[in-house]
């Protein structure tokens, strides 16, 4: 019962949403669906809260290693969590102007607004610009000349990172252009090619496409039968190994 | 007394001026009016669910720069069959761009009349277009614009099942090597040669995420060898019913390894669903405790790159699979395995080694070759109209491929 349950719900809801997909009759069932699962998960949400609590404070009670990262852990999570709920700060809706607790917990001013815009937009900007670094050393480690494949993908990659910068028009702007009133000869053609903005133009929407569309194909594939396989229970490995 | 007289006749030639002022406001011509729209066309929208009509309209001569009074936009109207008020306008679309819209506030089986009006620059409202008599919309019960979506659909499914069908009954399937899952044993092995621990990392995406299903599939496996060698295994999560679902699986794998004593359910976590949060706290951990082995299965963003160099920067044998397709060069630059889309969704199958399970990737493979059917044809049709000057027989063909049975005009466009 402990796996035939979550089996049936899911085969059930599974093929609801595709049969919404196809019957307009019962598009709306889809979203319902939808809307369910937003429920499930904001329930769930407490338990990750409360285990996140009781990690962080046994850590702190044990004083294992790290123990002050926990105690900081613990202090932003009822900060924010008691400055959210009793919605501090906030000012009160236009329209229920005597009720304090009426204005958006997160509106401008609030003490939410502040710890977002003052302290995680910030962050979040921080770890997102440190991307730039962790890029270029990966860079630097998968454009290393080693074999003969490697070679050709530095060396294509040089051309697009030159074909989308003006170096591409300093270096390679002397190649004629293609004119507009005539029917182009190939020499032409093939002059005009070679400009490493073009370069640049072909690599990516023909190679790169090409392979791209490749990869795409496969993923639907994939996940066209992955989902069959879950909602036929075929694979129950997400569920368990088959004891109930 | 003359002073007075004179005042008198200054405020009586004040009050005649602007006696005539305001004449003259009334009398003034009234704004031009653009010319009407014409041709007002009502249908009711094809595959839905009965909610909406599709209007179109010719628009109004003055509809271009040089109309004078140029049109701004125009009002549609609309009014139920019978009932003599038209009421308030109840969608505007601006001119110079298009000359139709939906109507999607409508109820199913209800005939209604529209009346479409130009306004010009000077507020001027032109003279109606109208559509009289009444339409109403119908609700389809199959959406035929996906109806060769359907087909192909039904094939690869059908297929699939086949397969699965086939393998159960005995039928041998060969599936070739993928590098990348048979590293899962080497990296648990190293991990417990020296004595840290396995990280396993299962996308940022909720449950409702396929990815994350299949990545949980897989952490079933590695679980199961974590259990075996007597490895730690660490899985934090950054959403609460994926944490609950990796226990779930994890417990399940340490049972069937027959270590059930060695599960300890509190090194699966549930951090925080903001991205950058749970890449800071993951990566913190990384650095600190140098994992032997990290496992990326799921859907990742921007956060990929960030783990998988820090993977990187300890020295972890790094095994990525993700059906992201901007991340896979991140992965594969950073990791030493990395399964590329299907390789990713074959994992549960091939690491399971359930003949029923590898039959799914034979239904798979039908698929690919029903896709290289299309893209020949496709591509081969589009060929001969070129070099056949645009031959109309095969230009229709190409087209219908690309249209139909690859695009949304179903089956009889």
């Amino acid at each position: 019962m402990k796996r035939t349950a979550p089996l049936l719900i899911a085969a059930t809801v599974g093929f609801i949403i595709i049969v919404s997909s196809f019957i307009p009759y019962t598009e709306s069932w889809g979203e319902d669906s939808m809307i369910w699962f937003d429920i499930l998960a904001a329930v769930a949400f407490v338990l990750g809260g409360g285990n996140l609590l009781k990690m962080n404070l046994k850590k702190v009670s044990d004083r294992r290693p790290g123990w002050a990262y926990s105690a900081i852990i613990i202090a932003a999570f009822l900060i924010t969590l008691t400055l959210g709920l009793l919605k501090v700060g906030t000012h009160p809706n236009e329209v229920f102007w005597n009720k304090p607790w009426s204005g958006d917990y997160i509106g401008e001013g609030s003490a939410l607004w502040w710890i977002y815009e003052y302290l995680i937009y910030p962050l979040t900007s921080t770890m997102f610009a440190m991307l730039a670094f962790y890029i270029a050393s990966a860079a630097f480690r998968a454009f290393r000349a080693k074999n003969m494949e490697a070679s050709l993908l530095l060396g294509t990659a040089f051309i697009v990172l030159l074909g989308r910068t003006y170096a591409a028009i300093i270096l390679t702007g002397w190649l004629p252009e293609l004119a507009h009133d005539a029917e182009p000869s190939f020499f032409g053609q093939l002059w005009n090619g070679l400009r490493l903005e073009k370069l640049t133009e072909t690599i990516m929407g023909v190679f790169n496409l090409a392979g791209s569309r490749a990869i795409n194909i496969g993923i639907a594939l994939g996940i066209a039968s992955t989902s069959l396989k879950v909602l036929l229970g075929v694979d129950r490995s997400y569920l368990g190994t088959g004891e109930d | 007394m003359r002073m007075a007289r004179l005042r008198s006749v200054a405020i009586a030639a004040a009050c005649w001026l602007s006696a005539i002022d305001v004449v003259a406001q009334d009398t003034a011509p009234p704004p031009e009016l653009p010319a009407p729209p014409t041709d007002v066309e009502v249908k009711d929208r094809p595959s839905d669910n009965g909610q909406a009509v599709l209007i179109s309209w010719m628009a109004s001569a003055d509809d271009a720069p040089e109309g004078s009074p140029r049109v701004l936009e125009y009002w549609i109207f609309r009014r139920e069959l019978g009932q003599a008020e038209w009421g308030e306008k109840i969608l505007d679309s601006p001119a110079g761009t298009t000359t139709k819209t939906d109507d999607q506030k409508i109820k199913v089986g209800t005939q209604y009349e529209y009346r479409i009006v130009a306004v010009g620059v000077n507020e001027g409202v032109s003279e109606p277009a109208e559509l009289l008599g009444g339409v109403a919309s119908i609700r389809q019960w199959f959406n035929v614009q996906k109806a060769w979506f359907g087909i192909l659909l039904v094939l690869i499914c059908g297929a699939v099942i086949y397969f699965i069908e086939a393998a159960r009954g005995g039928k041998d399937l060969k599936v070739r090597k993928i590098a990348g899952l048979e590293a899962v044993d080497e990296a648990v092995g190293r991990a417990t040669e020296l004595g840290r621990s396995v990280l396993f990392i299962n996308g940022i995406q909720d449950i409702n995420d396929i990815q994350t299903i299949a990545g949980l599939t897989v952490l079933g496996n590695v679980a199961r060898r974590a259990a075996e060698y007597d490895a730690t295994l660490e899985v934090p999560t950054s959403r609460s019913l994926v944490m609950t679902t990796a226990r779930e699986t994890v417990q399940a794998a340490y049972l069937s390894a027959g270590r059930p004593d060695a599960y300890n359910e509190n090194n699966i976590y549930y951090l925080t669903d903001e991205q950058f949060g749970f890449v800071a706290s993951v990566t913190g951990r990384m650095v600190r405790e140098k994992y032997a082995a990290c496992f990326y299965m799921g859907a990742f963003y921007a956060e990929s790159l960030i783990l998988a160099e820090t993977g990187n920067s300890i020295g972890a044998i790094q095994v990525a699979g993700t059906a992201m397709p901007s991340q896979l060069p991140f992965f594969v630059a950073a990791c030493d395995y990395t399964l590329i889309g299907e390789e990713f969704f074959a994992a549960s199958a091939y690491l399971s080694g359930e003949p029923h399970q590898m039959g799914s990737l034979k239904g798979q493979d039908f698929g690919k070759v029903v896709g290289a059917v299309l893209l020949l044809l496709g591509c081969g049709a589009a060929t001969l109209a070129s070099m056949a000057n645009n031959n109309e027989a095969i230009a229709n063909f190409a087209a219908y491929i690309r249209d139909s049975i690859l695009g949304s005009k179903g089956l009889f466009p």
